[in-house]
Parts: structure tokens; C-alpha cells; sequence
């Protein structure tokens, strides 16, 4: 028997995926919201731009974009956002040690250290915006 | 009296049925019996029609994968005595074609198992050596979670990739991949780059992670795509600074 027939079997029964496949199981659900969380990545960077294009013009047009931020429905969607944002970021730091293997002196450096690593670095250029916005 | 469990198994008979069915079978409920046991007692006492793929009993021949209330199991390995007081709900392996009952074709899988070219391959150049390869003890490890895949398919059942797309390569192969390009004594790197660093290939990979979740044997596929992302990118960075350096 050839492979060529066998790969069109009309007798096999062939299970199709569900459109909504990924509602009914939790490591589903949460690997769409991450992938979906890529979108509201974009729009911080986005949102990000305009502001630093409004500093840039000064005056009339950064108190109009203030005051296109301080809009309800901006807010809402900023909030989401930022929801969004931590939670992409927080996903892919815990799972960063599995796609990192290091060894130092012959040892691999454990998983917790390597996520530990990346929210130290996180942290640490947190401190640096901060303090370059704040000073 | 001793205690009992139900099965609810996923029945197809293609001579019969458009679609798989369930049937109920009532089994005594022993403590040392894994659900594979509760299936030979089916088929030995209650229903000789019932048809699924077992081997070894213990977990290394990677036959007896199927679904189990809804997760992808080996059935030598998973307790009936875990899921008291039942049903449990026993179907084939998901992002499979079924044959018959729990019997699902593995055609696909075994022809995409054979293209990342699993075995030493060796500079053709050079010599045989006179003796063993030797390996360090370091070196050993640096593949060998990847060497013990048993090629059950139940990360190909977990994975929403394999399921959407019929071309991807899918988690152990890849996982069989690395295996060999980690391995001190091989040499063929370079040629499983074009079959891995492809979208059908690593790339179709958007990292759900069920595949390691699945595994029974600590394999972590998710980690052997992840890790041989970040080769492929930097082979593709390499090759495209520095054209003229051989792959």
C-alpha cells in the first residue's frame, strides 16, 4: 500500500479544530491573551510616539494631546493597556528560562535565577526612567 | 463489594458510522490499575470489539497515548484510582485522523520524523575515527534529556499548532533535532538548519508550552524550539554579516 493512498483514507475520521479551541483550557486561553497582548504592546509604543512628538511641538499641541489623554474612553483604553503590557511582559520574563540555557563554570544557572535576572533588569531601568523624568 | 468505576470511551467503526460515538463500560475499580488495565479488562471480559495500541506497560513504549477526561495520557501511567468516582472519559489522541476506536494514524508523524535527518552525522571529509567517540559526562547531559522521547505523540496531541497547521514539524521532532545537534559526536548542524529554520518548522512555534506539560518524560520540547530559536537567528544574523563565511 502506498503512502499516497493512505494519506487520503476516506474512511479516517478527521476531528476539525474549533473556532473557539482555546476558550475551554487555561494554558489555551492564557498563550491567545499573550499573543492578543502584542496589539496593546503596539499601541503603547504608538501612544508613546505621539507624546514625544507633542513634547517636540511644545505649547498648543501637547496641552491638545494631554487633553486628548485625559478623555474617558483614552483613559479606559490606557488602563487596558497598561494591564496588557505588565502582563505580556510578566508572561514572557517566566518564561524566558526555559528558551535561556547558561552555564556558568560548567553548571547551569537555575531557572529562577534567570527569570530573577530579567526583573532585576527591569527594575533597574524602571529606576533609570524614573529618575531621568523625576530628577 | 469491590468498588467500580465507568469508562466512557470514544467508539468509531467505520464501516458502521459516520462519527465516533461513546459507549459506557462498567469495570471494577482496583487500586493498582491503570487506566490501560481498565481497557484489558474491556476487551478480555466485556467487549472483544473495542480497539486501542498498548505495548510495554511501562511507559517506554509510547503506544498507549490517548485522551483521558479531556488530557493527553499515557494510559500505562495514569491511575484509575485518580479519577474516583468517575466517569472517566477516554477518547483518541487529539490532532490525529482516527482509524478505529482509539486507534489514530501516525503516518504524518512518522514521515516528519525522518526530515531533521535524527542520527550522528560526520564530516564527510574526515576519517573514520579508529576508535569510540568519546564523550564527557558534561557533554552527555548537554542532550541527553532530549534523547529520551518515546515518540507517544502525546505532545503532538497537546499542541494547538499541530492542530491548525497540518505542515508544522511539531514538538518532538524538533525536540529530536536537538538532540543531535547538541550531541558532542555530530556534525550535521548545518543541514537540519534548512529544515528547522523554516515556518513550518521552528517559527510555526508560538511557544503554548502544553507540548512540555504533555511530556512524560521530562522532555521539554517548548525549551528545545525556544533554545533552537535563538540559534536560527543568530545563524541568520551570521550568514547575512558575514556572507562570505561557509555555513
Amino acid at each position: 500500500m502506498s503512502a499516497g493512498y493512505t494519506e487520503f483514507h476516506p474512511r479516517w475520521y478527521r476531528r476539525r479544530m474549533p473556532v473557539f479551541w482555546w476558550v475551554g483550557r487555561r494554558s489555551y486561553l492564557i498563550f491567545v491573551l499573550r499573543e492578543l497582548s502584542s496589539v496593546f504592546v503596539a499601541w503603547s509604543v504608538v501612544f508613546l510616539l505621539l507624546l514625544i512628538h507633542a513634547v517636540g511641538q511644545g505649547g498648543t499641541e501637547y496641552r491638545q494631546f494631554v487633553h486628548l489623554s485625559s478623555d474617558p474612553w483614552m483613559l479606559a483604553l490606557n488602563v487596558v493597556t497598561l494591564a496588557f503590557v505588565l502582563f505580556h511582559a510578566l508572561t514572557w520574563f517566566n518564561l524566558a528560562p526555559q528558551a535561556m540555557v547558561v552555564r556558568l563554570r560548567g553548571k547551569r544557572v537555575p531557572e529562577s535565577r534567570i527569570a530573577g535576572a530579567h526583573y532585576v533588569g527591569w527594575a533597574l531601568l524602571s529606576a533609570l526612567a524614573a529618575w531621568l523624568i523625576l530628577r | 463489594m469491590a468498588d467500580r468505576i465507568t469508562l466512557q470511551v470514544t467508539r468509531y467503526r467505520p464501516e458502521r458510522e459516520l462519527e465516533p460515538t461513546t459507549q459506557e463500560y462498567e469495570i471494577p475499580l482496583h487500586e493498582e490499575w491503570a487506566v490501560l488495565d481498565g481497557l484489558n479488562h474491556v476487551k478480555d471480559q466485556l467487549d472483544g470489539t473495542l480497539s486501542y495500541r498498548w505495548s510495554c506497560r511501562m511507559g517506554i513504549c509510547g503506544s498507549c497515548g490517548m485522551t483521558v477526561n479531556g488530557e493527553p495520557r499515557l494510559t500505562c501511567a495514569t491511575f484509575l484510582t485518580d479519577y474516583r468516582p468517575g466517569p472517566i472519559r477516554i477518547e483518541p489522541l487529539r490532532n490525529f485522523p482516527v482509524i478505529r476506536d482509539l486507534v489514530v494514524e501516525i503516518g504524518d508523524f512518522m514521515r516528519k520524523l525522518p526530515q531533521v535527518k535524527p542520527w550522528l552525522i560526520r564530516d564527510g571529509d574526515a576519517a573514520a575515527p579508529d576508535g569510540e567517540l568519546l564523550q564527557t559526562p558534561a557533554e552527555l547531559d548537554e542532550y541527553k534529556q532530549y534523547s529520551m522521547c518515546i515518540n507517544c505523540m502525546l505532545c503532538y496531541s497537546a499542541c494547538p499548532i499541530v492542530g491548525l497547521e497540518e505542515g508544522f514539524l511539531g514538538p518532538a521532532a524538533i525536540a529530536l533535532a536537538q538532540r543531535y545537534n547538541l550531541d558532542s559526536r555530530d556534525e550535521g548542524a548545518h543541514e537540519r538548519l534548512d529544515v528547522l529554520s523554516t515556518a513550518e518548522g521552528v517559527w510555526g512555534c508560538t511557544f503554548v508550552g502544553e507540548c512540555t506539560t504533555a511530556c512524560p518524560k521530562g522532555v521539554d520540547p517548548a525549551g528545545a524550539i525556544q533554545r533552537y530559536k535563538l540559534t536560527a537567528a543568530a545563524e541568520s544574523l551570521r550568514s547575512f554579516l558575514l556572507p562570505w563565511r561557509p555555513a
